[in-house]
């Protein structure tokens, strides 16, 4: 099999998982697609240990580690998730902006 | 050892004490620490002056060259003969007496440490006026005696008044601090070096210019030290701080440096007559001016403080015509009874708690000791025999008399004349304000309501009285190896008949009625003497309003140049900060878009450039 059509598929991922996490409101899409960018290199990482035939694997290893974390990540967030939509009823990410920057008499009245 | 440590070594010794008092006065005992400093000081002094006494003719010098510093060189070291010996010794022996008896004066007072501290420190700083052997070293100590009389006339700084004298007395004394540390520069640039020796050694091949203006303005320094017209103002308002620095002050140290200052130098000054013709008139003003200042001053202190201005003139006049002897003489006479006077002026403030002459009188039962030291006091001011002050007054006057008939002086006949005039007058002045004061002071009925105490006052404070008494007795006949200070018939005569006749005037106004101010007959003369013929508010009108009005337009430019221009950067930072605020929304994504769009920058950017 050519080079090109797994690193093609690998950028055309990455490129969606770009997308949403730009442009999706929703948080748990926006997870996604985070989910979506990391395994785009994990496909990369797989595609160039084959092709560069490494006698020691290392793409593949670091692609099972990458699947560890991003288990890992996924769960942290979406436990965040979980209490923010509890303590405001919403997961819009633009309507999160408790940490934008106020007047400093507004800040300091506070 | 040599002499030139033992020297050395009498300056530390005070310095030693007051480094040690200052932090660690409430640990150790402060007074034990000043006293035995001022004591070792006094030791030493005596020791060196011994020295110097057995070889007249011989100078000890001592030099250390500190940083180089490239041009002419700042040496370290001491200079000690016959002159700096004596005075060193009168210094050491006065702050001794001061110290004891500031021991008694000052027991309740909480600040006493400090105060003892910086009283060791002003005779540090006296002390290596009077011995180094550097100019710009006797500025340093100068300048320390400076900083200690400001702190020491604002010792009870909570009250407004005391602290606006403090200020006063080093704002004008640091006025003509100006001249004298420029008259140092030229003398020591024109001489190639600072030291006084070298300076003195160079003065025959100094051009007359050159001579005129460093003298002139080290007539400038010494005049507003020593407190002499048109500086003498802040002397009388210096009675603030407590009486043992006023003693400190008037007899061994501030306004003493100027005098001793203008005979180490004299060889200078006899160079550039001008320049002594010019302290010769300062000094006759300021002797009549503040003599009759003295006649009518409500005040004991400030009587004292106007005697000692018409005193340090009669020294000044002497160095003027030419006497140094005899100047020398009365700034060590002048300081015994001087210091005398201001310890019993204390003493009578502790009993009587007041020191306006309106509210003592016929204290003479109730304070025998005070009574007999300050008439003997009282006594040498006025130069009337067998005292000190007689044998040095009589030799000033035959001095003058000799200059006015045309005898060797570096001044013309007309300015002996005058400082003859002047003598005569102030003599006469004296004897009157001496005799209103003491009259005043101890007799009559007593006019305020005080509780009499027994004994006036602890043996720690009445010992100095006794020990200056002495001196202040009898140190005119220590004076008569020398042929200068021997009395002449007539100018002895002449001064004792003068003084004897203010004394007579001044004890039969009082004699008419007790109860009144003899200055009264003086009518309405009074008010105009005792304000020392307006010249405070003069400055006040002129200087004092100038100033203040310049200091308004500083403040005015502070504030809205500087200050606006300090705001005007706040404002327009925050100006500015405003624009790069819109970018934090709090939006995340927008963040993260930011970021891509910068990586992106950079990866074109790299991929371009490379």
């Amino acid at each position: 099999m050519h080079l090109i059509y797994p690193v093609v598929l690998a950028a055309l991922l990455f490129s969606v998982g770009i997308y949403g996490v730009l442009a999706r409101r929703n948080v748990i899409l926006v997870l996604m697609s985070v989910e979506l960018m990391l395994n785009a290199v994990n496909l990369n990482l797989v595609t160039f240990d084959v092709w560069l035939a490494d006698v020691l694997r290392s793409g593949q290893t670091l692609a099972l580690f990458t699947i560890v974390i991003a288990a890992a990540e996924v769960g942290l967030g979406l436990a965040i998730v979980l209490l923010v939509f509890r303590n405001r009823s919403t997961i819009a990410v633009d309507a999160l902006r408790e940490l934008a920057d106020r007047d400093a008499g507004e800040v300091l009245n506070r | 050892m040599t002499v030139g440590t033992l020297a050395a070594l009498a300056v530390l010794a005070p310095f030693a004490a007051a480094a040690l008092g200052l932090p660690l006065g409430r640990v150790l005992s402060a007074s034990a620490l000043a006293l035995s400093g001022t004591f070792l000081a006094a030791a030493l002094g005596i020791l060196v002056a011994s020295f110097a006494a057995a070889a007249p003719a011989r100078v000890w010098e001592t030099a250390a060259v500190l940083t180089p510093t490239g041009t002419i060189p700042v040496t370290l070291g001491v200079l000690v003969d016959g002159l700096s010996g004596t005075v060193a010794v009168m210094v050491a022996l006065v702050a001794l007496a001061v110290q004891m008896y500031s021991v008694g004066y000052l027991r309740h007072d909480p600040r006493y440490p400090s105060y003892a501290a910086l009283v060791s420190l002003f005779t540090a700083a006296m002390l290596t006026v009077v011995l180094a052997a550097d100019l710009l070293v006797v500025y340093a100590g100068w300048e320390v005696m400076g900083i200690c009389s400001y702190l020491l006339i604002g010792h009870r700084w909570e009250r407004q008044a005391n602290s606006a004298a403090a200020v006063k007395s080093f704002l004008m004394t640091r006025f003509g601090d100006v001249g004298f540390l420029f008259g140092i520069f030229v003398l020591g640039v024109a001489a190639g070096s600072f030291r006084i020796s070298d300076v003195l050694a160079a003065v025959p091949e100094l051009p007359a210019g050159t001579l005129l203006a460093a003298t002139l303005l080290l007539v400038a320094g010494v005049v507003g030290r020593s407190a002499q017209f048109p500086l003498h103002t802040w002397l009388p308002d210096a009675m603030a701080g407590p009486a043992p620095v006023s003693a400190l002050i008037h007899a061994a140290t501030m306004v003493a440096a100027g005098v001793y200052v203008v005979a180490r130098l004299f060889p200078a000054f006899e160079a550039a007559p001008v320049s002594l013709n010019v302290l010769a008139v300062l000094a006759v003003v300021s002797m009549v001016g503040a003599a009759l200042a003295a006649l009518t001053a409500g005040d004991l202190k400030r009587v004292l403080a106007y005697s000692t201005i018409s005193q340090v003139s009669l020294m000044f006049a002497a160095l003027a015509i030419g006497a140094r002897v005899p100047a020398v003489g009365h700034l060590l006479s002048h300081a015994a009874f001087k210091a005398l006077l201001f310890l019993c002026a204390g003493a009578v403030i502790m009993m009587v708690g007041s020191s306006l002459l309106t509210d003592l009188g016929g204290l003479r039962e109730v304070m025998p000791v005070t009574f007999v030291t300050m008439t003997i006091g009282f006594a040498a001011l006025a130069g009337l025999p067998p005292t000190s002050g007689f044998f040095i007054k009589d030799a000033l006057v035959t001095a003058a008399e000799q200059a006015a008939r045309g005898g060797p002086a570096p001044v013309g006949a007309a300015t002996a004349v005058l400082v003859l005039g002047a003598l005569l007058l102030t003599g006469l002045l004296t004897g009157a304000y001496v005799t209103r004061a003491w009259l005043l002071t101890f007799f009559g009925p007593p006019r305020a309501r005080f509780q009499p105490v027994h004994p006036e006052a602890p043996p720690v404070m009445t010992l100095p009285l006794l020990a200056l008494a002495v001196p202040a007795l009898l140190l005119g006949f220590g004076g008569l190896n020398w042929e200068t200070l021997r009395p002449q018939r007539d100018s002895a005569l002449l001064s004792v008949l003068l003084a004897g006749i203010g004394v007579v005037a001044a004890y039969a106004g009082w004699r008419a009625d007790p109860v009144r101010d003899p200055a009264v007959a003086l009518g309405r003369l009074r008010g105009l003497f005792a304000t020392a013929l307006h010249t405070n508010d003069l400055y006040e009108r002129t200087v004092a309003r100038a100033v203040r009005r310049l200091a308004t337009v500083v403040a005015g430019v502070d504030d809205r140049v500087v200050g606006r221009a300090v705001t005007g950067v706040g404002r327009g930072a925050r100006r500015l900060g405003g624009v790069i605020r819109l970018t934090q929304n709090g939006n995340p994504q927008f963040y993260l878009t930011g970021l891509l769009a910068g990586v992106l920058l950079l990866a074109v950017g790299v991929v371009l450039l490379t």
